[in-house]
């Protein structure tokens, strides 16, 4: 009866940052040579934050987002999520995280051409699992905040940019994860598509999501919470936009 | 782990499809297999029915003994004694030997003059007893009968025929109720031999030889001793035994060592068909293992088609990973898409077989002996499992590596490079 209940409002919780970074130290081995990746990054991101990531090409963005994202496992360093620890994970946890807690916004959509949109934000509810009759409400209530409630039976094929970057914002939050995670969201984007997919963006972490994005796009940088950039993978700023 | 099926069909519905073109290959790879496979086993189980046929033929659990001579000297008596049972030890070794379905004495004339109107042969005549019909399977056509016990007993002059003699004297007549001349003496035929298979003989083929009764033979010729005796067990099993006790009942009596195998030649065919059931399991297996091998290599066909898939898919499959797919998840409906070419294909495969083994069946094969002991191919309940159970197997080995190698996409590197 009196066990304390789970969620944001409990006050440790909301004490402890929702990301927690110290000492991130990522090597790619090559087998002839061994590139760093990311070296001594520590980074606190809070629930609620708008974070934007930016830096040149090959400056450890998506090392971070890879790291972030629960894709891969930093080589040193420890990495909480909600006060759980990453580092030592399985491949099956690291998927039910991934799963329960990021939804992930890809440059490139990356939905499944040959399945309707229904289907696609579909997908990571059966991965984790509901019901199908939950399923059913959730995906159409994604579909309803993004805008393309009538367009779940069309194929992605059948979609513009937009409207496919839409679809897969809505599959992002189909399992209400605690941070969406953008990897140059407008990048594919014309300005006016670019433009929509901000707002949405804008729109979203107004309503309370927690938001990662790397992107190149000043535009989008600026409508941010927050800013870091990398060089040569360490953080060289952290700035807080004083929106 | 748990696998939860329904939501691997349900992926594996969803998934996308590959090219119609490189599918369609694939399952007719499987599809020949299959044909191949079942109709080389159709074959193999057609030869084995027909020659099992073939080999009861002459009898079945029968075993045949020769006059001999002794090897080994017995209780004082010398090696190279001459052993010839004689009619009356018919009768003695039916009443001591236990497990004997029958036992029969027979004794031949190798060149006996017959003759029907202006026509004179030299046939295979042998005078038998009457469990001969039994044990021999000299069944008569419609229209005769064999000897009975009358025809023993009386030393009746009635005559039995082969097909091909009764043919051979007869042409287009009907033999039964003639009569013949057998070295000068009228003879009744009382039947011709119905036509059979038969693979195994001794002295030559049944179609072509003539039987009277035993008593009959006596009478006309005067011989006392017999070219054979035949004895037959209640059951293969007991085979061994029936001989061991007839050899003993027999070297008491001629006095020789009952272990002395030369005294009495013996032609166990029990045995002989033992071997050549294995000798038959061992084609089925070497059929089973070459269409076995064809259809392996259309398992190579999936095999290649699942790692071109999984290739194709990397992306896919790791934006499922990303969105939080198991393992299990991914691998489960890449071997789930495995197995369904590969199960098309072999019902396809099997469809066509059995349309093709429907069609030989028609084929008359025209006397053509070769074809007659080829025999017809045969499906059976073994042959479908053990083709099943094959395509199976190729299904899941074909699909579980390409899976594998699945199941070990990164997905942070396949989904780096934008």
């Amino acid at each position: 009866m009196n066990e304390p209940r789970h969620g944001g409002a409990e006050p440790d919780v909301a004490a402890s940052p929702l990301i927690r970074m110290r000492d991130i130290r990522k090597v790619y081995d090559t087998g002839k040579i061994q590139v760093e990746a990311l070296r001594d990054v520590a980074l606190d991101v809070a629930s609620g934050e708008f974070l934007a990531v930016v830096g040149p090409s090959g400056s450890g963005k998506s090392t971070l987002m890879n790291l972030i994202g629960c894709l891969d496992t930093p080589t040193a360093g420890s990495y909480e999520l909600r006060g759980e620890s990453v580092a030592g994970m399985n491949r099956a946890q690291l998927a039910e995280i991934r799963n329960r807690r990021i939804g992930f916004v890809f440059q490139s959509f990356n939905l499944i051409p040959q399945i309707s949109t229904y289907e696609n934000v579909e997908m990571p509810l059966l991965f984790g699992r509901v019901a199908r009759r939950r399923r059913r409400e959730r995906v159409e209530e994604v579909l309803a905040r993004v805008g393309l409630a009538d367009r779940m039976e069309h194929k992605p094929t059948e979609l513009s940019g937009g409207q496919m970057q839409r679809a897969a914002i809505a599959r992002a939050l189909a399992m209400r994860p605690d941070i969406l995670l953008a990897d140059e969201p407008t990048g594919n984007l014309d300005s006016t598509s670019g433009g929509d997919i901000m707002d949405l963006f804008a729109q979203l972490w107004e309503q309370g999501h927690t938001m990662i994005v790397i992107t190149h796009d000043t535009a989008l940088s600026r409508r941010t919470s927050r800013r870091i950039e990398l060089h040569d993978g360490r953080i060289t700023s952290d700035l807080r936009n004083g929106a | 782990m748990t696998v939860r099926p329904w939501i691997v069909f349900q992926l594996f519905l969803r998934s996308s499809r590959v090219q119609k073109k490189r599918a369609i290959l694939t399952v007719a790879a499987i599809a020949w297999g299959s044909l191949s496979l079942v109709l080389l086993l159709a074959f193999g189980e057609g030869l084995k029915r027909q020659l099992t046929r073939a080999q009861a033929g002459m009898g079945r659990d029968i075993a045949v003994l020769w006059p001999g001579e002794t090897t080994m000297p017995w209780q004082g008596l010398p090696a190279g004694r001459p052993v010839r049972p004689r009619l009356e030890d018919v009768e003695l070794v039916a009443s001591r030997v236990e497990h004997l379905a029958g036992a029969l004495g027979e004794m031949t004339d190798y060149r006996a003059p017959v003759t029907y109107g202006r026509k004179t042969v030299n046939v295979r005549l042998t005078g038998v007893s009457l469990p001969y019909g039994e044990l021999r399977n000299h069944m008569a056509r419609d229209g005769g009968r064999f000897f009975n016990v009358l025809d023993e007993g009386r030393r009746r002059r009635v005559i039995f025929l082969g097909w091909t003699l009764a043919e051979d004297l007869f042409g287009d007549e009907d033999p039964v109720g003639r009569t013949l001349l057998v070295a000068n003496v009228p003879y009744l035929v009382v039947g011709v031999l119905v036509e059979k298979l038969q693979m195994g003989a001794y002295g030559g083929p049944d179609e072509d030889h003539a039987v009277i009764p035993i008593t009959t033979f006596k009478t006309q010729f005067g011989r006392e001793r017999l070219s054979n005796l035949v004895v037959g067990a209640d059951g293969p099993e007991h085979m061994p035994q029936v001989l061991r006790e007839v050899r003993e009942v027999l070297a008491a009596k001629y006095g020789f060592d009952p272990e002395d195998e030369r005294a009495l030649p013996t032609w166990d065919t029990v045995e002989s068909s033992a071997i050549m059931q294995n000798m038959l399991l061992g084609i089925q297996l070497f059929l089973g293992i070459i269409g076995g091998l064809t259809l392996f290599a259309g398992g190579i066909g999936v095999a290649n088609i699942m790692y071109a898939v999984v290739k194709e898919r990397t992306r896919e499959i790791g934006v499922k990973m990303a969105l939080g797919a198991r393992s299990s998840w991914i691998t489960g409906p890449l071997i789930l898409e495995g197995l369904t070419y590969t199960l098309m294909g072999g019902a396809l495969g099997l469809i066509m077989a059995t349309g093709l083994i429907a069609l030989l069946d028609a084929l008359p094969t025209g006397g053509n002996e070769a074809l007659e002991f080829l025999g017809k191919p045969t499906l059976s309940l073994p042959i479908a499992l053990a083709t099943a159970a094959i395509l199976g197997l190729i299904g899941l080995l074909a699909a579980y590596f390409p899976a594998r190698r699945a199941a070990l996409v990164d997905p942070a590197e396949t989904l780096r490079y934008e």
